[in-house]
């Protein structure tokens, strides 16, 4: 196996550039559970963990690099709640963002909250950059727009940050545990409301009908939170897995977006 | 390839397939046997190690990243002078049955007291959810760390620690 440890951003591109091939390697909390598996047999990696441009976080960009850990005491609410549930503390040391994209899981628990807020991704290699809207970076189940030769460089959020922000996750125990179905809701003072479901659907998901009718509802009533939940079961599209049934992902989806959207309302 | 490193201050270097973990390079090529595998997926935390500061598991660590890196492992807590604090109190609290959990468990403790010598029973309890016990039930465990914490806190200030009862129920 041949690897590189690029020692700064020039040096990164180039390395990927040069072998397009060649498997990236950040925290390595999914890619060595693979590798311990015997399921992956990398030939060539690029390790990015000592390239520090990957780590920055200014003005609503946040590097690939960022750690689980440095979002826990970050500045979004939502970000830092979401963090907090991701494994353990020596999983959230060094498990980044970056990483997350890249696995592209559909339970993945920054996906809620970088769909929610619209977050682009932003692409580099060494012809440039590229931004995609998240939902044109992430495909399918474990696939995204990433083409060989490039890399993650970070993400961008808008301009307009929420002020009122949730994350919550359903799973079987309290610590270190895939989410059965997660969320994230985000809710402006004027009402608007935006909403992401994450496994319930081959990838994080929007229910735009449920964030209309939270978005007229200044201060929604009982039948409109029962009305906001029926929406969300009706808009997800699960499946049946190991974790949980296409029944229970349902309808634990629809409870914990209303769960989710009552902690956005109460003042 | 050839890793060089620094494992508990020494320089140790090693050869490796790069795929292999650092936990493999541990055991199997410096005969570090502390930190356990069981795993080998990070659920488990028996190979709980510091690698440049920061409490890993070493079964997620790939062998070829680690150059140049410090680690440190349970085999560098003892001196001469005796055991750790932690270790000290994990024998005297009974933290201990079949010992599998116990080196990642004073690696992860150790490094807790580190960053907040002052722990709450959440902190502790907290701390210790990437560390599995399949034998104490953890209640032990538990009374150990808060045991330790309050020896560090009165061998700096001889006043009795207070407020811990929930600790030891
Ligand atoms: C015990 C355990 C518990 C976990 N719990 C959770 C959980 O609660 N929630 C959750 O969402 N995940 C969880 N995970 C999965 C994992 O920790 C996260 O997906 C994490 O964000 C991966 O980041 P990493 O830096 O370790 O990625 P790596 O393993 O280094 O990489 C993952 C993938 O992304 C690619 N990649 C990494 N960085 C880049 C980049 N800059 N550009 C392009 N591609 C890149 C890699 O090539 C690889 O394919 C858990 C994993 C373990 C082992
Ligand atoms: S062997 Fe590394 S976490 Fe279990
Ligand atoms: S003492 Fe046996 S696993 Fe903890």
């Amino acid at each position: 196996m041949l690897i590189e440890r690029p020692q700064d951003l020039p040096e990164a591109l180039e390395g990927i550039g040069g072998s397009p091939h060649a498997v990236l390697l950040a925290g390595g909390t999914d890619l060595m559970v693979e590798v311990n598996l015997a399921h992956r047999r990398p030939e060539a990696v690029i390790a990015l963990r000592r390239v520090d441009d990957l780590q920055t976080w200014e003005d609503g960009f946040i590097g690939a690099g960022v750690t689980y850990a440095r979002m826990e005491t970050g500045p979004l609410p939502a970000l830092a709640e979401l963090a907090r549930t991701v494994g353990s503390p020596q999983i959230r040391a060094v498990g980044t963002i970056g990483g997350n994209l890249g696995t592209a899981s559909p339970a993945g628990d920054t996906l809620p909250f970088l769909a929610a807020i619209d977050a682009e991704v932003v692409l580099g290699s060494r012809d440039g950059q590229r931004r995609l809207p998240w939902h044109e970076f992430l495909v399918g189940p474990k696939q995204t727009a990433l083409t060989p030769g490039e890399v993650i460089l970070g993400v961008q959020l808008p301009d307009h940050i929420p002020a009122r922000q949730a994350f919550a996750k359903i799973g079987t125990r309290q610590a270190m545990v895939i989410a059965t179905v997660n969320c994230c809701v985000l809710r402006d003072d004027d009402g608007t409301t935006r909403v992401a479901m994450g496994a319930v659907a081959p990838t994080v998901m929007r229910p735009r009908e449920a964030e209309r009718l939270a978005s007229s509802e200044p201060r929604p009533s009982q039948a409109a939170l029962d009305e906001f939940q029926r929406l969300v079961s009706a808009e997800v599209a699960p499946i049946s897995d190991h974790r949980a049934t296409e029944q229970y992902r349902r309808h634990a989806a629809g409870v914990l977006a209303r769960r989710t959207l009552e902690r956005c309302l109460t003042p | 390839m050839i890793v060089t490193l620094e494992v508990n201050g020494e320089p140790r270097s090693a050869e490796v397939a790069g795929w292999e973990s650092l936990l493999w390079v541990l055991r199997e090529r410096l005969g570090l046997l502390g930190a356990k595998d069981a795993c080998l997926q990070g659920e488990c935390g028996s190979c709980s190690v510091m690698l440049d500061g920061a409490l890993v598991c070493a079964c997620l660590v790939m062998a070829a990243d680690v150059e140049g890196a410090q680690v440190s492992t349970v085999e560098g807590l003892a001196s001469r002078a005796g055991l750790h604090p932690v270790q000290r109190s994990f024998v005297d609290e009974g933290a201990v049955q079949c010992g599998y959990c116990t080196p990642g468990l004073v690696v992860a403790t150790a490094h807790l007291l580190d960053e907040r010598p002052d722990a709450s029973h959440d902190d502790i309890r907290e701390a210790l959810s990437g560390n599995l016990c399949r034998c104490t039930g953890y209640g032990a465990l538990v009374r150990a760390v808060a045991a330790a914490r309050d020896a560090a806190a009165t061998a700096i200030d001889p006043a009795p620690a207070d407020g811990d009862s929930e600790d030891r129920s």
